[in-house]
């Protein structure tokens, strides 16, 4: 049954060392104040599991959590690279980490394999493409009716999944609005999900019967944590902070800098600091 | 740059507007994030006004006010015809066969129009780790036709790639067929200097047309590999009022948007 609770306990209850967890949100609902809940707690030994890494993974790589990233796309959205990322992957710093990669529509389709209970995906890809010969989980398979060779990919089942959202009801359904990506895939492939939402709200009676909701029994636990996605967006609440992604650019650039902002903004802040950060995002009304 | 003095518009401004122009109103266009996107709304907002614009986020119809720094950007979604889940953009739109044009940027190209967005140097021990093909390898392979858009230089256009991110047509020839990739791949490369086709029997880039000013020399030391010229060679039309008007406004629009969000942030 799921449970509404405070996100540190949320997170405490749900995540453990070892765990292979994802926290989804393709551009849009980036799960930020749970992984820096996560961050603080202090997690060794994950399996990262995302498409686009993107800030929060840069994050908790460059804080040495990560013993492995599977991901299909290691950049700063629109802006470049990931600078801890790389610096992992090419220097060993903090750490080495091991890597897995794909290509969206192969992370795509092994989430939806994972939430339809099947052991592999398959889907016309990879052909040509050098991810083929350097990563062992990319197969291929013959279709048995027609003979075309298909590419297969294993099926993605985090041991948690975190992602964030627009709002839950009482009875702790969940809605999912805008840019949905593989928030929905994502959840449930997971043995168990975490979701962070801006607000709760008596019901959902008024809603259109086809939007993306997510069953209250599909979800471990709900905390409410307004702007919880910045320097993401939540469609309807609050923009995206396209300068802070420009900015973190710097800020990854430089080993002490990096550990400087971790510090002030993360180890030292808490998830209610994230509604002031959307403060001047959130759109007139 | 003097650049823009002598012709009234820069090298990369020529690129953007040349690339739209290879754009049409029932195209159905995969747009890659930087020059791509820009290139893909100038025709939107010019020759080709209906053209769909489809972003892998899920927004298939889109028409941004400005330019998006993500690719998933909420002004995408907004302006957009219908939002759809990640992996029904991949298997239903772009595996389903649905898009015509994809256009795709590349940090390293080679002459086969191949392209690596993955790493500089060896795979497990990357000089360079880049951000990854994303969508791209499969947009390479499942979009009707490939366009590339890239400004030159030596490090980017060689004559051998470090890693195959996006197969283009790999050895150059029936490589494609011979791998079982039915569509045409890529057909069109936009640089800042001149606009190439592929060969039709070896499918090696060949310069069709180099822009205003433009000498041949330019093109060659820019270029990692020997250029091959068609022997009746246009030159590329200057860009029109309107096009550089409409491209100038985007962007101007686009650094506002985007540096805007700064503006009030918590020190």
């Amino acid at each position: 049954m799921v449970e509404f609770l405070p996100l540190k306990q949320a997170v405490a209850e749900n995540l453990h060392d070892g765990d292979a967890v994802a926290f989804e949100g393709f551009t849009h609902l980036i799960p930020t104040a749970a992984a820096h809940e996560a961050i603080r707690q202090g997690f060794r030994e994950l399996t990262l599991i995302r498409m686009t890494p993107d800030l929060i993974y840069d994050q908790m790589i460059g804080m040495g959590m990560a013993k492995k990233v599977v991901f299909s796309y290691v950049g700063n959205p629109g802006v470049g690279l990931l600078r801890r990322a790389r610096d992992a992957i090419e220097n060993g710093f903090p750490r080495a980490i091991e890597i897995e990669e794909h290509s969206h529509a192969g992370m795509a389709n092994a989430y939806e394999a994972g939430a339809a209970g099947l052991p592999c995906a398959v889907f016309r890809g990879y052909r040509g493409a050098g991810l083929a010969s350097v990563n062992p989980n990319i197969k291929s398979v013959t279709c048995p009716f027609t003979g075309e060779v298909l590419a297969a990919v294993p099926a993605i089942r985090p041991d948690v999944t975190f992602i964030h959202a627009q709002k839950a009801d009482r009875k702790g359904n969940v809605l999912v609005e805008g840019i949905i990506g593989i928030q929905k895939e994502a959840v449930l492939a997971a043995k168990r999900a975490v979701v962070t939402v801006e607000e709760v709200v008596d019901n959902f009676d008024d809603l259109h019967p086809n939007l993306t909701v997510l069953p209250s029994w599909t979800i471990a636990a709900i905390s409410v944590a307004p702007g919880g996605s910045h320097p993401s967006y939540t469609h309807g609440y609050y923009e995206r902070d396209n300068a802070a992604y420009l900015e973190w650019d710097e800020i990854a650039a430089d080993r002490d800098r990096f550990q400087t902002w971790m510090q002030k903004n993360v180890i030292e802040s808490a998830a209610d600091d994230f509604a002031a950060r959307v403060e001047h995002l959130r759109k007139a009304a | 740059m003097s650049d823009t003095i002598d012709r009234g518009f820069t090298a990369n401004e020529m690129m953007t507007i040349a690339a739209s122009r290879a754009l049409k109103s029932d195209d159905v266009c995969f747009v890659g994030i930087g020059a791509p996107s820009a290139a893909c709304n100038v025709a939107r907002l010019t020759h080709a006004p209906d053209i769909t614009l489809i972003y892998e986020s899920g927004t298939i119809g889109t028409t941004p006010d400005v330019l998006p720094l993500s690719i998933g950007d909420g002004e995408l979604c907004e302006t957009a015809v219908t939002t759809v889940a990640v992996p029904e953009m991949f298997r239903y739109w772009l595996q389903g066969g649905r898009i015509s044009i994809g256009f795709l940027g590349a940090a390293q190209l080679d002459k086969f129009g191949n392209i690596n967005t993955t790493v500089i140097g060896d795979y497990a021990h990357p000089k360079t780790r880049l951000p990854g093909g994303g969508g791209a390898p499969e947009i390479a392979t499942s979009s009707r036709q490939v366009y590339i858009t890239m400004a030159q230089s030596k490090r980017g256009m060689v004559e051998k790639i470090d890693f195959f991110t996006s197969f283009g047509h790999g050895d150059g020839g029936d490589h494609r067929q011979r791998l079982g990739i039915d569509t045409a791949g890529p057909t069109l490369l936009i640089t800042d200097l001149a606009i190439w086709k592929p060969d039709p029997v070896t499918k090696e880039f060949t310069v069709v047309s180099l822009h205003p000013g433009v000498a041949r020399e330019q093109v060659q030391d820019s270029c990692g590999w020997v250029v091959k010229f068609a022997e009746a060679l246009d030159e590329t039309p200057a860009p029109t009022e309107l096009e550089l008007k409409t491209l100038r406004d985007l962007q101007a629009r686009t650094k506002a948007a985007h540096q805007g969000t700064a503006k009030g942030k918590a020190a």
